[in-house]
């Protein structure tokens, strides 16, 4: 295979129906605007319902990846933290997590995009269209942090993809 | 000391799953059971809904089969909108479709071999988990692993180019299609580099199959007594008898083989399907009603389209499946884990229909939709990679959902499931006095042979690590074990 690095992946995923849950998918769709608006040719974003085993091809092709889930877990409004490649096996295997992708782009594709995951916080998860207020706002939050940290990166402030 | 032993949840099975088996005095097995523990309510959930909205929303469902629900929904509508019963479309809404369709089934087929099914193979089932996995395959068979990333790639994006996105694809709307393929995309998807072309999808494809054979040959005690017991199947065949994963009429066959649902037309399902409800699960048990409650449950999925055709219309496909046939005499294969095998075959097709379709010039342009008179329901079945898939809908005269019943594939086969693991548990655990990982992996394969989707089944989402529980005959906890 041949690596053509664009540079910055931003990979949002999650259930849209699933209220809270799509934080990740919004959150890869606002910044969509952005890109263009900006006419940054070297961001590019993907999402999907859950990361699975081609998404090890997918980002063998960038240098530096960010990972955009929602989450339940006890932060304030979102949380931005380097991921590690792990080979770790989750329980519902029909999905992977984003550690497990980086191990397996490590083991398949031989290369290591450096990458981050962002964590958006969520309060309800059922079926219904449309995020919560709170959740929208530490969504908005997170994009302004992540628009911020894509410019340093691409002038070279954050060269080792690490803050 | 009676035991109750519970494994929860079923790992490398989507969604949250509970196995409970109840050990009488003597240690064996006394009662098995695969208990689901969420609860259903998305059929509540599109009511008031405008029936339009059906194909996108339906795919909240689950984002392991989204495609599969996508279809049904839209087959359903399709007779909803006056376009007929999937033979009322024009040859591009048509093949569009069923392109579709078929990187639904490629892809995810092969997740389920290579991801879920081939670590047990290569390692066996009693090896270590920590090995026991993708990655452990791509530690040892880098070929395997890779062929596994790149075959799940390609039918993602043929999904891309006939849904139009991997999230809430549009493609599928009532009465047809909403775009053509474009030359790009078909000259992507016949001849892309990197791998990414149909010719070496159909040469992994065959390499699956050959992968599978040999280890058949060296492990034939394993993989053909491996929870085996007789069943009944249930299934879509094309009306000349062709395996057909996109439309057909329903067909069932007894343990025997002999039909006991002689071909019937899908909109009228009701008339020979019920769902029984019981206490202890959230999931339905289906049955055909003319046989009743007891005896009347069947199989659905890879084996049972096997074992309910009687051949493929593509030539590579074929061979395969009159190997598959003389296998088992001519007679039904009973053998959950000649499931791998199916599955195998079925991905075979599916990337020699790519192929066919791909060539085909309706494909690029013609008409894209077709209505007719309006009706108030419709039904649609799919077979989706897990087995056959129901969507039935009603309307009111104002355009709203006023009923939905769904059908989906892993409540099909939710009486075979709990007979796999009842066939598993009796054989490896009765007697014994200490449950061992491997045991309960054995298990856990047993229903992974289905490729259940229990968040489908249930819809709803649910992750957390294993847990094994040991109860005495007073129902009071002796023993606890986390896989985490």
């Amino acid at each position: 295979l041949t690596h053509q690095k664009p540079s910055i992946l931003v990979y949002g995923y999650g259930n849209p129906g699933r209220q809270d849950d799509g934080a990740g998918i919004m959150l890869a769709e606002k910044l969509d605007e952005w890109i263009e608006s900006r006419k940054l040719e070297d961001v590019r974003t993907d999402t999907n319902y859950q990361l699975n085993l081609e998404d090890a091809a997918t980002v063998s092709n960038y240098d530096l990846v960010i990972f955009a889930d929602a989450s339940h877990e006890e932060i304030d409004d979102f949380r931005m933290e380097p991921l590690v490649a792990s080979n770790r096996v989750e329980f519902t295997m029909h999905a992977v997590a984003p550690a497990f992708i980086l191990h397996l782009c490590k083991e398949v594709f031989h290369y290591e995009p450096k990458a981050w995951l962002l964590h958006i916080k969520g309060y309800e998860w059922e079926f219904m269209a449309g995020m919560t207020e709170k959740a929208e706002s530490n969504l908005l939050s997170a994009l302004h942090y992540l628009q911020e940290f894509i410019l340093q990166h691409m002038s070279g402030r954050i060269s080792n993809g690490i803050n | 000391m009676g035991q109750k032993i519970t494994i929860e949840p079923v790992t490398r099975v989507e969604g949250h799953g509970k196995v409970t088996i109840h050990l009488n005095n003597e240690g064996n097995v006394e009662q098995t059971r695969l208990h689901i523990v969420e609860f259903r309510g998305f059929e509540r959930f599109v009511q008031g809904r405008p029936y339009w909205e059906m194909p996108v929303l339906v795919q909240r469902l689950c984002g392991i089969c989204p495609v599969s629900h996508h279809l049904a929904a839209a087959k359903a509508l399709d007779v909803i909108v006056g376009a007929g019963t999937g033979e009322g479309l024009t040859p591009t809404g048509e093949k569009m479709r069923r392109l579709m369709h078929y990187g639904q089934m490629f892809q995810s087929h092969s997740l389920h071999f290579f991801h879920l099914a081939s670590p047990d193979l290569l390692f066996g089932i009693d090896s270590d988990p920590v090995k026991r996995n993708v990655i452990g395959v791509a530690l040892q068979y880098k070929d395997l692993a890779v062929q596994g990333v790149m075959m799940r790639k390609y039918g993602q994006e043929v999904i891309k180019a006939t849904a139009g996105k991997k999230i809430h694809g549009t493609g599928a709307v009532p009465g047809g299609i909403n775009k053509h393929l474009t030359e790009e995309e078909r000259e992507y998807l016949l001849h892309g580099d990197d791998y990414m072309n149909i010719d070496r999808m159909i040469s992994w494809s065959q390499d699956a199959l050959e992968f599978f054979k040999g280890y058949h040959k060296k492990n034939k005690a394993v993989i053909d007594s491996f929870a085996e017991f007789p069943s009944s199947y249930l299934s879509l065949v094309r009306k000349d008898g062709a395996l057909d994963l996109y439309h057909g009429v329903l067909r069932a066959i007894d343990h025997e083989g002999r039909k006991i649902l002689h071909d019937v037309d899908y909109q009228e399902y009701y008339k020979y399907i019920d769902e029984e409800v019981k206490s202890w699960s959230y999931m339905k048990f289906p049955y055909l009603k003319e046989i009743g409650k007891q005896n009347g449950w069947y199989s659905v999925g890879p084996l049972a389209r096997m074992n309910t055709a009687e051949f493929i219309d593509t030539p590579l496909a074929q061979k395969e499946f009159e190997a598959f046939r003389q296998y088992s005499g001519g007679k039904p294969c009973h053998r959950p884990m000649h499931a791998h095998w199916a599955r195998l075959i079925e991905i075979l097709h599916s990337a020699e229909k790519i192929k066919q379709l791909l060539a085909d010039p309706d494909l690029m342009e013609g008409q894209l939709v077709t209505r007719g008179a309006k009706q108030y329901e419709g039904v649609g079945l799919i077979e989706a990679p897990r087995g056959t898939l129901f969507h039935h809908y009603k309307i009111e005269e104002n355009d709203m959902i006023s009923m939905a019943n769904l059908i989906v594939s892993t409540t099909n086969n939710n009486q075979p499931m709990n007979e796999a693991v009842k066939q598993v548990a009796t054989r490896v655990m009765s007697g014994k006095k200490e449950i061992t990982e491997g045991m309960m992996n054995a298990v856990e394969v047993a229903i992974r042979a289905y490729d259940p989707c229990l968040s489908c089944a249930t819809h709803a989402l649910g992750q957390m690590p294993l847990e094994f529980e040991m109860y005495d005959v007073d129902n009071k906890l002796i023993e606890r074990k986390f896989k985490d």
